[in-house]
């Protein structure tokens, strides 16, 4: 092909990909989490019904943050519809860095979304992000095991009962471990399970005057707990594995019980994808004996418009639809109820279908457990369960649950993980000027 | 031999790259060193005032520094030494007569077309992954307890990846070099009763000295910036967060733009230093 | 070089070489078939070589969730266009350091070189600021440029040191006869340089294609290439090696099958002036 003709071939093809846009389009950046990839695949449905072209950016998690984060920080403009989590809502929102969502229409119906899900996405009252679906944590354990061990599974176990079903369970001969628990750095992985594994020992991440609090010895036994109980009874390389390493494992039958979020309720019970479907049960979030605070986080991936877009009208019309009732019926029909985004509507949980579902009620009941204006047993300045709600936060967080990580894989001991993570805190509070 | 003219004509031909290098390193080192005295935190509204030298004292006394810098090096050198010396073995296997030379060398360089996130994601979890990696299939088929590879090898297990992917590259040049060699004088030495170990040391080393120079100096720009690798993997943990990493941390996990500028100047130093002694040894082996 | 040897080496060196061919190949072959097959066989444990059920279905997937065809354009766009404009500023460039050489031109190739060591992440704030006030967020032509600024120096390099090993006497030779400059550099430079500038072109390609960083941080939409494309797929819910495969062989296969076919091009002129 000589030049020319490549040229021309290079043109005919930027003509051709350039003409797509005819009608208004969003921009939308998302996570490249089940749900947000079944709604990419209902985006058409929206479109008949709007006229409102939807392109999608679809990122994995921490490419996703990355991205987002420096947009809004640079006012880069880059999209119309940013899916964030709790933790960076309440933070943009009072930076007035988003569109407040507080002149939703009426069919909407804001106030059928879950109190929790609701509080945790505003700051100061006023709504910035709308969630697509909220999830806490919970126990998901496998009931053919659990008969097999001759126990049974309360519905608010202790972490002592956890631990004696996990070494009931382990079957190092037909390769089942006890328990799998995340463990991979990162303050979205291992970082907010042993969070909030800390808070139900008691233990807390900042007194009331933001001093680090990892020489306490609440965390020192939730700490060793953990590490203790995943050596024994949990899978090879535990220090690596997030979310998706651990569903993976539970789908393929190899974890006794699962301590993670609710939304994977649905995944290990699609016989589609899951080998052990039909013998999953689930639990409350464990806590420490005496300790009143259970094991359970709260999070959203919430859908957010960043201010100063061009299209904050469409942008919202799409929001309203993404998280609707209507949307909700929409993959219910198609895809069962068992598929529909949970843990964001009141309406949903009152639905009697969805009552039916195995997993809704625990769902509900551990998103209510949870309450991030009060998180730990002792008082706290922050708000957030797994997170502290603070921009500092992120970049701690992530430090501490590599030196966490490092003890998981045997590296160092929890008492050396405990003194660095102590300093990199006290250092990163001294640097943003607390 | 060069007139005026063709001088003259040098330095206008010469411009355009040397001015567009200039704007693209001058721009972004200007608001580096800008923003590194600052107090930048976009996330609690920007710009905060001057600092002065804050910022270079908190990066280089922070715990992470002096350990960053160690794992850039370990990384460096590890790879360079896997790629150099598996790469002269593998080019004087290349180089022996054998049938189908030419498939064997599209097969040795194809991992030099992987993208650096591909490879590592492949790695990661169809080979590293200790439970369904293929890795752990091998080592349970043997009867051995599969390894935590990116825990418990962290840094080895990266450094493979790494070396996976720049191997190809070394071993070409390396054969071109060893191809260009004279063979009657090879055949001379040969006739001589030079043992082979002794042939190599004395005639192929010394010529391939020029293109294991070459390749250094090329791997070590590329390699001092790797990140993907680093990112897809292990995200910094288990002793494998190097100077580039640290600076991603401080900038975009911890939203300090300050810190993580004046990181980035360290990295600048660093990364000249290392030049500087590359520089010193190509300099010897470049001249023209 | 027609060494002689008896067959039984040649076949022990064979056997050597393809063995360790395969052996580093193997990864590549590995994702290429576990992309044909289904979730559950991608983690069959023992692993299953080649006796499953060929499937299209990931590619199906994987093709329905992203628009595949866009983002390979824009990396053919941003890569090609990278690189032929980088050849187009360093032809001179390194022509006039090959045969007008000066006391200062192998410091400016050292200092060319060191442009490339900027850690990538130190900068992003500054060329993100840089990139809105301009307004060339998510614009191919912008990645065409930064992408040709960070190879630009490899570029000179390889053209410098293939350059340098076109005898001078012919160009003397043409000078006594009256050439001039410009007809030096089309009618006789040229055709003896297109070897280099064609594994110019291939290394300099490839690298565009494969650059990560930049690319996946300064686009969105209209220019994201495909190392965007592989970041939705890295660590989606549930078993994905199969989906992750085919979206990996879709990532590497046009960069794979290019290099394949023109690697005795790029293996030519891939010297950086080792061999003398």
């Amino acid at each position: 092909m000589n030049l020319k003709n490549a040229l021309r071939a290079a043109t005919a093809l930027a003509l051709v990909t350039g003409s797509a846009a005819t009608a208004e389009t969003i921009t939308i950046a998302t996570v490249n989490n089940g749900d947000m990839i079944r709604m990419q695949g209902y985006t058409d449905k929206f479109t008949e019904a709007t006229g409102i072209d939807v392109e999608w950016v679809t990122l994995e998690e921490n490419v996703l943050r990355q991205r987002v984060t420096t947009d809004i920080t640079t006012k880069g403009g880059q999209f119309d519809i940013m899916t964030i989590g709790m933790y960076e809502t309440p933070i943009w929102g009072a930076n007035g860095w988003l569109v407040p969502l507080d002149d939703l229409s009426e069919e909407y119906d804001v106030d059928d979304i879950l109190p929790a899900m609701r509080s945790g996405l505003s700051h100061d009252g006023t709504l910035y992000a709308a969630p697509f679906y909220g999830e806490s944590s919970m126990v998901m354990y496998r009931t053919d095991l659990m008969e097999k061990a001759g126990l049974e599974m309360p519905e608010a176990p202790t972490w002592e009962f956890i631990r004696e079903a996990a070494a009931a369970m382990t079957d190092r001969e037909n390769d089942i471990n006890g328990i799998c628990l995340r463990g991979k750095a990162g303050w979205g992985e291992g970082g907010a399970f042993i969070t909030v594994t800390a808070n139900s020992f008691g233990a807390r991440w900042f007194d009331e005057d933001w001093n680090a609090q990892f020489d306490q010895p609440e965390w020192a036994n939730a700490l060793n707990f953990y590490v203790d109980l995943m050596n024994n009874y949990g899978p090879p390389g535990y220090a690596t594995n997030g979310f998706n390493e651990n569903l993976s494992l539970f789908q393929q039958g190899k974890c006794g019980m699962w301590i993670d979020a609710t939304v994977a309720a649905s995944f290990v019970t699609n016989p589609n994808d899951s080998t052990v479907a039909d013998s999953v049960g689930f639990a409350l979030a464990p806590n420490a004996e005496g300790v009143d605070k259970k094991a359970n986080w709260l999070w959203a991936w919430a859908l957010a418009i960043p201010a100063g877009t061009q299209k904050e009208d469409a942008a919202k019309q799409f929001i309203e639809w993404a998280t609707s009732k209507e949307y909700i019926q929409l993959v219910a029909e198609n895809e069962g109820w068992a598929n529909v985004p949970p843990g964001a509507r009141t309406s949903l949980y009152e639905t009697p279908e969805y009552q039916e579902v195995p997993f809704a009620k625990m769902t509900l009941d551990s998103i209510n457990a949870a309450d991030p204006t009060n998180p730990t047993v002792d008082p706290v300045p922050y708000v957030g369960i797994q997170f502290v709600a603070i921009p500092e936060f992120a970049g701690i967080a992530t430090e501490v649950s590599q030196e966490f990580s490092a003890a998981y894989a045997g590296q160092q001991t929890v008492e050396e993980a405990l003194e660095k993570a102590q300093a990199i805190t006290t250092e990163a509070m001294e640097a943003a000027g607390y | 031999m060069a007139t005026q003219h063709s001088r003259s004509a040098a330095r206008i031909m010469m411009a355009p790259a040397v001015f567009v290098l200039l704007v693209w390193m001058l721009v972004p080192l200007t608001m580096t060193l800008y923003f590194s005295f600052k107090k930048y935190l976009p996330l609690r509204g920007g710009d905060l005032g001057w600092v002065g030298f804050d910022n270079y004292v908190r990066f280089v006394t922070s715990s992470a520094f002096w350990p960053a810098v160690q794992t850039t090096l370990v990384i460096v050198g590890g790879v360079l030494l896997i790629t150099v010396v598996l790469g002269i073995l593998l080019a004087l296997l290349l180089d022996q007569p054998m049938w189908g030379q030419g498939v064997v060398r599209i097969l040795v360089i194809a991992p030099f077309f992987v993208m650096p996130t591909v490879s590592a994601l492949v790695w990661k979890n169809m080979f590293m992954d200790p439970v369904n990696g293929l890795f752990a299939h091998l080592w349970r088929f043997f009867g051995a307890e599969p390894v935590s590879w990116l825990s418990d090898a962290s840094l080895a297990s990266i450094i493979m990846i790494v070396s996976w992917q720049w191997l190809p590259f070394a071993t070409l040049i390396l054969l071109t070099a060893i191809q260009s060699l004279d063979s009657e004088q090879l055949e001379a030495a040969e006739m001589d009763g030079a043992p082979p170990l002794k042939r190599f040391y004395h005639i192929i080393l010394p010529h391939m000295s020029r293109a294991i120079t070459i390749v250094i100096l090329i791997q070590t720009i590329f390699l001092l910036a790797i990140f993907a690798e680093i990112f897809v993997t292990t995200g910094g943990a288990f002793g494998t967060r190097t100077l580039t990493y640290l600076i991603y941390q401080r900038v975009l996990e911890s939203q300090n733009v300050g810190l993580g500028s004046a990181g980035g100047v360290y990295a600048i130093i660093l990364a000249n230093i290392v030049a500087l002694f590359l520089m010193r040894i190509v300099g010897k082996n470049l001249d023209a | 070089m027609a060494r002689s040897v008896t067959t039984q080496r040649k076949i022990l060196n064979t056997a050597a070489a393809w063995a360790i061919g395969l052996l580093i190949f193997f990864p590549i072959l590995w994702t290429i078939l576990t992309s044909f097959k289904t979730e559950a066989e991608a983690i069959a444990s023992p692993p299953i070589f080649l006796n499953f059920d060929w499937t299209l279905e990931n590619y199906a997937i994987v093709q329905e969730r992203s628009n595949y065809m866009r983002f390979l354009w824009n990396s053919v766009i941003i890569a090609g266009g990278s690189t032929v404009l980088g050849i187009i500023i360093a032809v001179p460039a390194a022509w006039s350091m090959a045969f007008v050489p000066s006391k200062r031109t192998k410091d400016i190739l050292m200092w060319m070189l060191s442009t490339k060591m900027l850690p990538a992440v130190g900068v992003l704030y500054p060329i993100y600021l840089l990139c809105i006030q301009l307004g060339v967020l998510d614009n191919r032509l912008a990645m065409v440029v930064i992408l040709m600024l960070i190879n630009l120096p490899i570029i000179v390099w390889m053209l410098y040191t293939y350059f340098r090993e076109i005898p001078g006497e012919i160009l003397e030779a043409a000078r006594m006869d009256g050439a001039t400059l410009k007809e030096e550099l089309l009618y006789i430079l040229t055709p003896m340089a297109v070897p280099g500038i064609a594994s110019t072109l291939l290394l300099n390609f490839i690298l565009a294609w494969n650059e990560a960083f930049w690319t996946l941080n300064l686009t969105s939409v209209d220019a994201a290439p495909l190392t965007a494309f592989i970041a939705s797929y890295s660590s989606p819910e549930g078993l994905f090696f199969a989906k992750l495969s085919a979206a990996s062989t879709m990532a590497i296969a046009p960069i794979l099958i290019l290099g394949w076919f023109s690697q005795k091009q790029l293996v030519r002129g891939l010297t950086f002036g080792a061999v003398k």
